[in-house]
C-alpha cells in the first residue's frame, strides 16, 4: 500500500530541496535523499516509503530549474505526484527522471497519511474505503517516456525526442 | 498567419511553421550551463548518454556564478572539475569567478542575440528575452541532451501579452512593472506560456532583463521584449505581427503605477508599498540577474548620495557582472555606495540562493531586489524576504524600514 503525502499550493523547489543542500554543496551526493522537504515537512524524509504518492495543490514545483528536487523524490522512491497544475520545468525534470506526474486535483478527495493503491498502468487509485479514482490519461508522448524509464533511456532507445515522428 | 514572437523563433528553429500547442523538436543556438548543475550535466552526458563530445564547443557557454568564489572544498573541487572538462572539450566560452551572472554576461558578450533559441541550466534563462531571444530554463538531463545533440523538444507556448502604457513616475521602475504583472497574473498565470512585454521600448536592455527574468515567476517558459532599438542586428523575420494570437492580454498603466512590494513568502504576494505598513529590515540586498545591473546601482546611488545606511542595517551590493561593476567604478556610483556604508560583493549570484555571501539568520528581514522570496531561499526558513526595486532598496537602507523612494528624495539632507 502507498501512503498519501498531502501538500498545499505553490510548493516551490526551495521547499522541496533548499539550495543549501544542493548536491553541489554536499560531500556525498547520495546524502541528497535526506533532504526532501527538510524544512517544509521534516517528517517526510524519515518516514516516506517507496511507492508513496504526493498529492498537492496548484503549481507544484515552481521556482528553480534544479533537477535535484525531483531527483531527491526519486531517491526516496516516490511513486507518483498528482497536482492540478505543475510548474513546467519541474514537470519536465520529473518526466526526464521517470517520475509519473498526473494533472488532477485530489486534495479534497484524499487525506494526508491515507493508504491507497496506485495502478500506474490503468491510471487508477483504489482507496481503503473502496473508492476508485480514475486519473486523467496523460498524452501518449509522456507515457512513452515513462515506459522507457525517463528521457535518457527513451533517447537511447529511439534516437529521437518525444513527439518527433 | 500572424505569429507571436515565440512562434516565429521556434518556427525558424524547427525549420517549418509551428503554432501554439504543437510539440516540436528544434535546433538550439546556444546552451548555457552554470557551476551548480554542470557537474551533474557532465555526468549525465558521459555516463548516461555515452556522448564523448559536446555537439558544438563554440555554442556552449559555461559560467561559474552560483558560488563564486567557491565557499567550501566541495564547491571548489566541483568547479575545478568543470574547468578541466571545459578545457578537454575545447569549449570556447568559459566565464569564470568574478565575470558575473550568466544572463547579463551572455548579453554583454554578444552571445545572446535576437531570434535565438537559448536553453540554460537556470530557471531565469528567460532573461535572454531582453534581446528578443527565446530563452528558457531546464534541468540537468535536458541540458545534457541539448549539449550532446544541439537539439531539444518543446511544446510551442501560447503567449500572454503584458501591454504597458505611459511612463514611470519618479522612483518607479521596471521592477515595479514586473511585480505588478506578477500581482495581476499570479504565480501560475502564464504556466507553459510565453510572456511578451509590449510598450517598454524606452527601457535599456538590462531594464528589459528585469522583466524577462520575472517572467518565470508567473510560470512562463519564455519572456520576450520585442527587439527594438538594440545595437545588435535583428533578423528581418522577427517582429510583432498584427493579428498574432494572445491567450490573455494584461494592461498596465505606468503613469499610475506605484512602487510595488512582494511580501513573504510568494512572489505574487504583491501590494502597493503605501499599503504595506511599517516593516523594519535588517538587510538590504541589491543584486541578482533581475536587479544587479549598472542601472540599478546607479539608481540606488542617486538616492544614497550624501546619505548613510541606517545604523543596524546591512546593505549588500552584489553587481550582476564585472562590466556593471566597472561602469559603477568609473562614474563614481561605487564610491557613492561605499560612502553611504554599503558593502560590495564579487559579481555573481551571491546570497540569492542562500549558499554564501549574505545568508539570513532566523528572524531577520531582508529587502531584496531579486526575483524570489520563497521561505528558506536565502538562509533560515525563519527569515522573511520582501522583493522591491533598487530605488526602494536604497530608500529602505537609509530609513531602516521599507520606504517609498519619494519620501527620501523629498527629505532634506546635508550636501557632502
Amino acid at each position: 500500500m502507498a501512503r498519501v503525502w498531502l501538500f498545499g499550493a505553490d510548493i516551490n523547489t526551495d521547499q522541496i530541496v533548499p539550495g543549501r543542500y544542493a548536491p553541489y554543496m554536499l560531500k556525498n551526493e547520495d546524502d541528497l535523499r535526506k533532504y526532501p522537504f527538510i524544512e517544509h515537512r521534516p517528517d517526510f524524509a524519515a518516514n516516506v516509503r517507496p511507492g508513496d504518492i504526493i498529492v498537492a495543490g496548484n503549481n507544484f514545483g515552481c521556482g528553480s530549474s534544479r533537477e535535484y528536487a525531483p531527483l531527491a523524490l526519486r531517491m526516496v522512491g516516490i511513486g507518483a505526484i498528482i497536482a492540478p497544475l505543475f510548474a513546467r520545468i519541474f514537470f519536465r525534470n520529473a518526466l526526464n527522471l521517470g517520475i509519473p506526474c498526473f494533472t488532477a486535483d485530489l486534495t479534497g478527495e484524499l487525506r494526508d497519511g491515507e493508504e491507497v493503491e496506485l495502478d500506474l498502468e490503468q491510471g487508477r487509485i483504489y482507496t481503503g474505503d473502496g473508492r476508485t479514482i480514475q486519473l486523467p490519461p496523460p498524452p501518449a508522448f509522456l507515457r512513452e517516456v515513462w515506459a522507457a524509464g525517463g528521457i535518457v533511456p527513451f533517447y537511447r532507445k529511439y534516437g529521437r525526442f518525444p513527439g518527433e515522428g | 498567419m500572424a505569429q507571436t514572437l515565440s512562434e516565429q523563433i521556434l518556427s525558424r528553429a524547427a525549420g517549418r511553421p509551428v503554432s501554439a500547442g504543437e510539440v516540436v523538436t528544434v535546433n538550439v543556438d546556444l546552451v548555457m550551463m552554470h557551476d551548480s548543475l554542470s557537474p551533474g550535466i557532465i555526468r549525465v552526458l558521459h555516463e548516461e548518454l555515452g556522448a564523448e563530445r559536446v555537439w558544438d564547443p563554440e555554442r556552449v557557454a559555461v559560467v561559474i556564478d552560483h558560488v563564486a568564489p567557491a565557499a567550501s572544498v566541495q564547491t571548489a573541487e566541483k568547479q575545478a572539475e568543470v574547468r578541466r572538462w571545459v578545457r578537454a572539450q575545447g569549449i570556447k566560452h568559459l566565464f569564470d569567478v568574478g565575470r558575473g551572472i550568466s544572463h547579463p554576461v551572455l548579453v554583454e558578450e554578444g552571445l545572446a542575440r535576437p531570434g535565438m533559441v537559448i536553453v540554460g541550466s537556470d530557471s531565469h534563462s528567460t532573461a535572454y528575452g531582453c534581446v528578443g531571444a527565446f530563452g528558457t530554463g531546464m534541468g540537468t538531463t535536458d541540458i545534457a541532451l541539448a549539449v550532446a545533440t544541439g537539439r531539444t523538444w518543446f511544446r510551442v507556448p501560447e503567449t500572454v501579452l503584458v501591454r504597458a502604457r505611459g511612463r514611470f513616475r519618479p522612483g518607479v521602475s521596471a521592477k515595479d512593472l514586473g511585480l505588478k504583472a506578477a500581482r495581476l497574473l499570479r504565480a501560475d498565470g502564464a504556466t507553459y506560456a510565453a510572456v511578451e512585454w509590449h510598450g517598454v521600448e524606452f527601457l535599456s536592455v538590462m531594464e528589459r532583463m528585469t522583466l524577462a527574468t520575472l517572467s518565470i515567476e508567473v510560470g512562463a517558459k519564455a519572456g520576450i521584449v520585442p527587439p527594438t532599438g538594440l545595437s545588435q542586428p535583428v533578423p528581418h523575420w522577427l517582429r510583432v505581427e498584427e493579428g498574432a494570437c494572445y491567450s490573455r492580454v494584461v494592461e498596465i498603466d505606468l503613469d499610475d503605477l506605484e512602487p510595488q512590494v512582494s511580501a513573504p513568502h510568494t512572489v505574487d504576494n504583491v501590494t502597493d508599498l503605501r499599503d504595506l505598513g511599517r516593516v523594519a529590515v535588517d538587510v538590504v540586498y541589491l543584486g541578482t540577474c533581475t536587479n544587479g545591473h549598472y542601472e540599478d546601482m546607479a539608481a540606488a546611488a542617486r538616492i544614497l548620495r550624501g546619505r548613510r545606511v541606517a545604523p543596524g542595517v546591512r546593505m549588500l551590493v552584489v553587481p550582476a557582472s564585472a562590466q556593471a561593476l566597472q561602469l559603477a567604478a568609473e562614474d563614481g556610483t561605487l564610491a557613492t555606495l561605499l560612502a553611504a556604508g554599503a558593502t560590495i560583493g564579487t559579481p555573481g549570484c551571491g546570497a540569492c540562493i542562500g549558499r554564501h555571501m549574505g545568508v539570513l539568520a532566523p528572524g531577520e528581514v531582508c529587502l531584496f531586489t531579486g526575483n524570489r522570496n520563497f521561505r528558506g531561499r536565502m538562509g533560515s526558513p525563519e527569515a522573511r524576504i520582501y522583493l522591491a526595486s533598487p530605488e526602494v532598496a536604497a530608500a529602505t537602507a537609509i530609513t531602516g524600514y521599507i520606504t517609498h523612494p519619494q519620501d527620501v528624495i523629498d527629505a532634506p539632507y546635508d550636501e557632502p
